[in-house]
């Protein structure tokens, strides 16, 4: 294998490519590789793979991922990472790896690609299925891999099938419903510098598969024991692992402490590597088997009813010397040692079947929750299933006999420093549901998330409990509690998640065919939705306030123009269309001639204000219908509800061509006399062409549909044209208005304009909770139909005082715009005995208007229709404002200016 | 992720679609209810555990409506049917209330 460097907390290591970093380092001589997160103590390598609860790193090179296990870091050239406690960081640089997902639908999904996985991918193959099979190891293989041990060949074979992808390095970590199951694949990070820039470094998998198998495998347990969490104290199969296949010299003396025969497999393999075993201590009373037989042939001690009780540290913390307990006598005993390699019993992955709901069975014979599931959509195989090989001798689960002292040594979770005594508090502070256990000791709740933790916790407590409950020795695992755990099974990278949809990309960007004309005057936008809309158009040395300010002036003494393309717009046609309209609006739209337009109100069932805006009849069974910009995918999905699953007798087809219809808003007194000059097939005169009416004609040519519809209480033109013209006729109005100053404005103007008229913005003087009547709109329910929401209007709630009701408000310094949001009290509002005061209502658009000279807002307030004239007070910090409570409407009660 | 059978288009993702709550709740005339009876219709929904008819939208997709019996506790999918047209049965024959529409 190709020989490269590394380097770990600044010292620089040599390795072998594509091996875990912690075998390189154990190989290089680093036992200890961090401190613990609350207790400092020092830490070493623990485990194999993703359940690794000690050695956790920093990668300081490529992009700089936190918290990743040394278990798992593949090694390779220019790979860089330094030790962390508990918490990694992240980089201050911005992460500029690629990321991408894909879809897969496929037969079968295998998932793990050990021996048990492998021969079920065969079969379904065999069988002519298409296979898909993920593992998140380098290679396939599972645990031969740990054994040093090749694939037999026709397996070998099996994986050049055609119809077979395998996945390496792609980890699910998740299952959910109907065969759902979400992986993600590290595909370059372990060819360190030597990675594609551009290939994704992580890819997401979404797969659908018809029939899943899992084959995760298992993870080893530890055992409980004071100071289990010294380095030099390792699980069995890992020790044994880096030992024999990764040629870790690092010890020297061996102790071996088992409650199953994988014990003896590891005590063997490491004799055959040069490690003196100096014992095998099983907690059971007899073991059968071929690796027992082995064991004794070797000549390693074996003692039976004997467990580890405690670990003393030498100088550097790490393992030196081992106390035993002869469990039938109590007897203790020291060994020297420099490993002590522990077996606690396997634990099956049971994580992604309990995804779904799936509880795992206990098995006696396995020491071990199980998961047996064979159903047409899932099946476990392997270890999950109980698959746990032959030469077994069933293993025994027993909790830990531990003083007050060795307990508060003794841990259970490594990452989270929570020992055997911290258990023994929750229980003895009342604590009996696992559940609650976890979340009183957070066991199991770092970032490997209980996978070696959990089942000796559950191993603890039928001590513990059974204690408890009346002085029985303990109660099986099945009464204590199950293993149950949620998605992700590894920690999934937010970038990884996020994919290409960063940035730019990270939600759709709707502009308006005049967008760049915007850009090129200089506009400051506004996010509304997914819109980007001119807020104001601020010339050079301009500030907000002033342009505002210039822009209200031109609307109202002179003229501007605004882009409103963003409204939404439904084309509604049928032979039903006008019937239709009548249930949704409050107001009759059936009535409305040909050529006109009215402004509509619709309510949701409860009578609670939904949306509004104006709509036109084009012709006898036309309309388009105009909503708020926010609103426009809603209104469509309410109408398209009520026509499809309640009135399906009714004729009438929706259609948005928001996207379609471009619509310019000329406003001011000199509107129509520019207007005039560009269109000469309509007559724009008043009595020709009266307000809230709608004509077609043409600008150069180009069909246009001039509306009389004012959002600004002006005299005002809407000009409906096709998307792709609207431009230039943006343009023409532009170079034709210079003579009449007309000024380009933007959302804010429009605000202040329809705040000025008490045009309510549906969503912003509404909290979801107003009927037109609150609104001060009862002029538009109509008394003679039924329409959606009238029924609610008779409810004793809607109809009670105290709701609040839109009013405007007049702040007695004119000069102080009050703060949107601000709550409302009663004048010199008495406070409670915490100093606080209730309020009464709160602002909801609040400007400073040129036109009245003044600040003025519009506000939500209790019973505020009877309320006309009262002086109330708003608290803004330590300040208090005083305001008049008025009329919603401050401008051309009579409406006169955008009828003229 | 429940994977659900638009009559329209087939298995799509639940990301498509979005819920309706109980089917086969009729607009009633509202005239004709009281205040209590007319709260009921605008609040209360069937929730049971087990088998429930229930209203989606293709909303991402047809933009169509459509019926579907759902397991609120195992989350198993059954038939999917069109408004206005005969309910299935529920996949445990069970009979449970459903849709009339």
């Amino acid at each position: 294998m190709k020989k490269v460097t590394f380097s770990f907390d600044d010292k620089r290591y040599k390795g072998l490519l594509g091996e875990p970093m912690a075998a390189a380092l154990l190989r290089s001589g680093l036992l200890s590789i961090t401190k613990s997160t609350y207790h400092g103590r020092p830490r070493g390598v623990v485990g194999l793979g993703v359940e690794e609860p000690n050695a956790l790193v920093q990668l300081v090179s490529g992009t700089m991922e936190s918290m990743r296990p040394a278990t798992v870091i593949e090694v390779a050239e220019g790979l860089a990472a330094s030790s962390l406690t508990g918490v990694g960081s992240l980089p201050d640089i911005p992460e500029n790896a690629r990321y991408d997902k894909t879809n897969r639908y496929v037969d079968v999904l295998v998932i793990g690609a050990g021996l048990a996985g492998l021969r079920a991918a065969e079969a379904h193959l065999l069988a002519g299925r298409e296979v898909l099979l993920i593992d998140d190891q380098p290679a396939p293989g599972g645990h031969l891999r740990h054994l040093g041990l090749d694939l037999p060949s026709d397996l070998r074979d099996l994986l050049t099938h055609k119809k077979l992808t395998y996945l390496s390095r792609c980890t699910a970590t998740g299952l959910y419903d109907q065969n759902y199951v979400v992986a993600i694949e590290r595909r370059s990070d372990h060819l360190g510098s030597a990675a594609p820039v551009n290939s994704a470094r992580i890819r997401v998998w979404h797969i659908r598969a018809d029939q899943i198998v899992l084959a995760p495998g298992a993870f080893q347990r530890p055992l409980i024991f004071a100071n289990n969490d010294l380095p030099g104290v390792m699980l069995s199969h890992a020790a044994a692992t880096y030992v024999a296949v990764h040629g870790v010299r690092l010890f020297k003396r061996a102790v071996v402490a088992t409650v199953d025969n994988q014990g003896y497999r590891d005590a063997l393999r490491l004799h055959q590597s040069g490690v003196k075993v100096q014992g095998i201590y099983d907690a059971r009373a007899e073991a059968k088997g071929s690796s027992v037989e082995a064991s004794r042939a070797a000549g390693i001690p074996i003692r039976f009813r004997a467990t580890v009780l405690d670990v003393a540290a030498n100088k550097k913390g790490a393992c030196q010397r081992v106390t035993l307990q002869d469990l039938d006598t109590n007897e203790t005993y020291k060994i020297s040692a420099d490993l002590l390699a522990i077996s606690g019993g396997w634990t099956p992955i049971v994580d992604l079947a309990t995804h779904i709901g799936i509880k795992p069975q206990w098995s006696e014979e396995h020491a071990a929750f199980l998961v047996n599931h064979n159903t047409e959509q899932l099946r476990t195989v392997g270890m999950l299933a109980g698959d746990f090989g032959d030469d077994e001798h069933p293993a025994v689960f027993f909790g830990p006999v531990l003083d007050d002292e060795q307990a508060r040594r003794a841990y259970i979770d490594l990452q989270r420093d929570t020992t055997l005594h911290d258990l023994r508090r929750a229980v003895g502070a009342g604590l009996h549901s696992i559940e609650h256990i976890k979340r009183y000791t957070t066991i199991g709740t770092a970032h490997d998330q209980g996978k070696t933790s959990g089942m000796i916790t559950i191993g603890a407590l039928c001590q513990l409990n059974g204690f408890a409950q009346g002085g029985k020795s303990s109660l099986s695992p099945a009464q204590v509690g199950t293993l149950s755990f949620r998605p992700p099974y590894v920690p999934v990278p937010f970038a990884a998640l996020a994919g290409r949809e960063r940035g730019l990309l990270s939600d759709p960007i709707r502009i308006t065919p005049i967008h760049q004309w915007h850009k090129e005057a200089g506009a400051i936008f506004e996010d509304v939705g997914q819109w980007k809309r001119p807020w104001y158009f601020p010339k050079s040395g301009e500030s907000m306030e002033d342009a505002v300010r210039r822009e209200c002036v031109a609307a109202r003494t002179g003229v501007a123009m605004m882009d409103a393309s963003t409204l939404g717009k439904i084309d509604i046609q049928g032979a039903d269309a006008a019937v239709f309209l009548d249930r949704i609006y409050t107001n009759l739209f059936s009535t409305l001639p040909e050529g006109q337009c009215r402004y509509g109100l619709m309510c949701k069932t409860d009578g609670i204000v939904f949306d509004d805006g104006v709509t036109t009849r084009l012709g006898k069974n036309h309309f388009l219908m105009t909503t708020t910009t926010g609103g426009a995918a809603r209104v469509l999905g309410w109408l398209e509800e009520w026509l499809q699953t309640e009135w399906p007798d009714l004729k009438v087809y929706c259609t948005s061509v928001t996207e379609h219809i471009s619509t310019i808003a000329l406003v001011g007194p000199k509107s129509r006399q520019l207007l005039q000059a560009l269109v000469t097939d309509i007559d724009l005169s008043k009595e020709a062409f009266p307000f809230m009416h709608s004509r077609m004609g043409t600008i150069d040519s180009i069909a246009v549909r001039i509306a009389r519809i004012s959002f600004s209480g002006e005299l005002a033109f809407e000009i409906n044209v096709e998307y792709g013209h609207a431009r230039y006729i943006w343009e023409r109005l532009w170079s034709l208005g210079q003579p009449y100053d007309l000024t380009a404005y933007g959302t804010e103007t429009m605000h202040v304009l329809r705040a000025e008229k008490g045009y309510i913005i549906v969503g912003q003087d509404t909290d979801g909770t107003q009927t037109p009547h609150d609104l001060n709109m009862s002029w538009i329910v109509s008394k003679k139909k039924e329409f959606i929401g009238k029924r609610s209007f008779q409810l004793p709630y809607l109809k009670a005082t105290g709701r609040h009701q839109l009013v405007g408000l007049l702040p007695e310094d004119g000069s102080e715009v009050i703060p949107e949001g601000a709550y409302i009290t009663l004048l010199n509002a008495p406070t409670d005995e915490h100093g606080k005061t209730s309020h009464i209502g709160f602002v909801t658009s609040s400007y400073y208007s040129p036109t009245l000279g003044r600040a003025f807002a519009l506000a939500l307030v209790a019973d505020g229709l009877n309320r006309m004239g009262e002086v109330v007070d708003i608290p803004i910090g330590k300040k208090v404002l005083r305001a008049n409570i008025c009329d919603a409407v401050f401008l051309d009660k009579e409406n006169i200016k955008s009828q003229l | 992720m429940l994977y659900i059978p638009c009559p329209h288009c087939g298995l799509r993702n639940e990301t498509e679609f979005h819920y309706g709550a109980e089917s086969g709740v009729a607009y009633p005339e509202p005239n004709t209810l009281t205040d209590s009876e007319w709260a009921h219709y605008l609040h209360i929904r069937a929730n049971p555990k087990g088998w429930l008819a229930e209203r989606w939208v293709h909303f991402a997709g047809c933009g169509r409506w459509f019926n579907l019996w759902r397991n609120t506790i195992t989350h198993e999918i059954g038939p999917a049917y069109l408004p206005f047209t005969k309910q299935p049965k529920s996949p445990d024959n069970s009979g449970q209330e459903g849709s009339k529409a």
